[in-house]
């Protein structure tokens, strides 16, 4: 019965009294308790709180009212976002025990709209990583090829959507970690603009690149989880003001005669021959939609990753300071209050969060300051420049959303440079602030998913969410 | 080299972070790599370029977003310290900060 539910598919069920939400709900968790423990996709899982809200859905429906627009539909959470009284460890020792006394603005988004907050997904530790094998929890496994990565930091979240173990769920991107995952695992996967969606409750890793956004099995429920959790929210002063449009109508509007950018500097050297043969393959259904392409110019591309670790380590090493025993989570004790906050961070923390908080400490300190955070801050203006430029000729830019299909576990573990170069085609978007969406865009040799990227002008998302509805109407996913 | 033994653990000071032997060699050689490739940035010239430290459009910088500093209710103290590793009520307990 989990089989392949939508969200429309969910609230016509219900309506129809064909289920119920705590039916429903109890599918879910049989279909997750027998492929969890392959997947270790799931971190906690939340039946209470699921039963109090199919409680509450049932009663809906009982008394003939109208039901809310993600009415019994079945989510699971990234561990990096805060839910009240599930524990929220981010994928670290260090919070192993942490139930925060709070819900993000984007779950409890989520839950009025009638949502069914299932449990909460596996992760890179504190969402750092590009293969979900840095969670302290163990690394999940790519639902589609078993012995292969899901991509990250997202895993657990993009891995639970593609089993089938969820009809949508929340992420977190701040280099790639929506829509890499997305891409590995074969699903449509969505960053919103910076400020589009409330981080309130996001647990920081670098607060000027991290975002919230969905995954689900098709573009149109990519839209409705987004419409639901973007727009104003006090609780974050960088949430934008910006009217949230209805992305659901949106995304039914043709697509001929758009113009779409396509930049050399993506195609370069370093992609996989699999890779360029699916995304070159994708292109060509868009000019049969009858888009226009134009090959544009982002010469800055190549200096995004460096500029990117400078920024995001920096962020990160600021933002995890507040790790110190003292108020929530691990403490290990020491004679001195310096002794037992050292203590503790060392053994809290993971390999890449550690490795990440040196380097970041060592840009921003006294003496490098200048030659690297600084000069990383003003590469990134010039990348958010050739966004501007080329957003002046086109609708919409179209890339690979990775050089590389799913890799092997432990494949690339031994060389953290080589994992974070392959981040080359999703940072640049990062640092811009710009939305952009993965869709299936086929796969190698019939088992390895490709993701095609598009990326639209800062909250330009119903743009992006129609043109990834019109590629996959148009047999996007098999080319 | 970029990055020295000497420079990981001055950084590992800064940050608090108890590194052992074999990470501080791990990380010391690790970064120095990243480094060394981060160093691809001075091919750019960026001496007339403002740096960017947000994307914040008109309607999100701090000025457009500052708000009336009212009192709201936020009871949650009992269940943060319920959660804390060594509470006692109203305080977080911690070592001994002050010798007298």
């Amino acid at each position: 019965m989990t089989g392949n539910w939508t969200i429309d598919g969910v609230k016509e069920a219900l309506a129809a009294k064909k289920v119920s939400a705590r039916e429903l709900a109890g599918d879910f968790y049989k279909r997750i308790e027998e492929r969890n423990p392959e997947l270790n996709a799931f971190l906690a899982l939340s039946p209470e709180r699921a039963r109090r809200q199919t409680d509450r859905i049932d009663a809906l429906v009982a008394e003939g009212k109208p039901l809310p627009p993600l009415a019994g539909v079945p989510v699971a959470i990234k561990d990096v976002i805060s839910t009240r009284g599930i524990t929220s460890t981010c994928g670290s020792k260090i919070l192993q025990n942490y139930v925060p006394p709070y819900d993000a603005t984007a779950v409890e988004r989520l839950e009025v709209a009638g949502a069914v907050i299932l449990g909460k997904t596996n992760c890179d530790e504190f969402a750092m990583g590009s293969s979900n094998e840095n969670s302290a929890y163990g690394p999940v496994k790519n639902p589609l090829a078993l012995d292969r990565v899901p991509g990250g930091s997202s895993g657990g979240s993009a891995a639970v959507v593609a089993a089938g173990l969820a009809v949508a769920s929340l992420g977190t991107d701040t280099g790639g970690s929506i829509r890499q995952p997305g891409s590995f695992c074969g699903i449509p996967a969505m960053m919103g603009s910076y400020g589009r969606v409330s981080r309130y409750g996001l647990i920081a890793f670098a607060s000027s690149l991290d975002r919230i956004g969905p995954f689900a099995n098709r573009v149109k429920d990519v839209a409705a989880i987004l419409q639901v959790i973007a727009g104003r929210d006090p609780n974050d002063s960088t949430s934008t003001t910006a009217a949230v449009p209805d992305y659901r109508s949106e995304i039914e509007k043709p697509v001929k005669g758009l113009r779409l950018g396509i930049p050399k500097d993506y195609f370069a050297e370093g992609m996989d021959s699999g890779v360029r043969e699916k995304i070159e393959a994708g292109i060509e259904i868009f000019k049969k939609l009858g888009c226009e392409l134009v090959d544009i110019r982002m010469p800055h591309t190549d200096y995004a990753i460096a500029a990117y670790y400078i920024i995001a380590t920096a962020e990160a090493s600021s933002n995890l300071a507040r790790y110190d025993g003292v108020r929530y989570g691990l403490r290990v004790d020491g004679d001195s209050l310096i002794s037992m906050y050292r203590k503790t961070r060392g053994a809290g923390f993971g390999a890449e969060v550690k490795r990440r908080i040196v380097l970041g400490t060592y840009v921003l300190s006294a003496g490098y300051y200048d030659a690297y955070y600084l000069k990383g801050q003003k590469v990134r203006a010039l990348i958010a420049q050739d966004f501007r430029d080329a957003f002046t000729k086109v609708d919409a830019i179209l890339t690979p959303t990775s050089p590389v299909p799913p890799f092997k576990l432990g494949e690339r573990t031994a060389d953290p440079l080589q994992m974070y170069l392959a981040d080359i085609y999703t940072v640049t978007g990062s640092l811009a602030g710009v939305p952009g969406i993965s869709v299936p865009c086929g796969k190698i040799g019939g088992t390895l998913p490709v993701g095609l990227q598009i990326f639209g002008p800062a909250f330009g998302e119903a743009r992006v969410l129609q043109l990834a509805h019109a590629f996959e109407q148009a047999g996007g996913a098999t080319v | 080299m970029k990055i020295s033994r000497d420079d990981v653990l001055r950084v590992a000071e800064l940050a608090y972070l108890d590194l052992n032997e074999t990470e501080l060699e791990m990380y010391r050689a690790q970064i120095d790599e990243i480094l060394e490739y981060i160093g691809k940035l001075n091919e750019l010239d960026t001496s007339n370029v403002e740096p960017m430290a947000q994307v914040l459009s008109d309607d999100q910088t701090a000025d457009a977003t500052l708000r009336e500093d009212l009192i709201v209710p936020c009871a949650v103290a009992e269940d943060v310290l319920k959660h804390a590793p060594d509470p006692e009520a109203p305080y977080f307990r911690v070592p001994k900060v002050i010798e007298r």
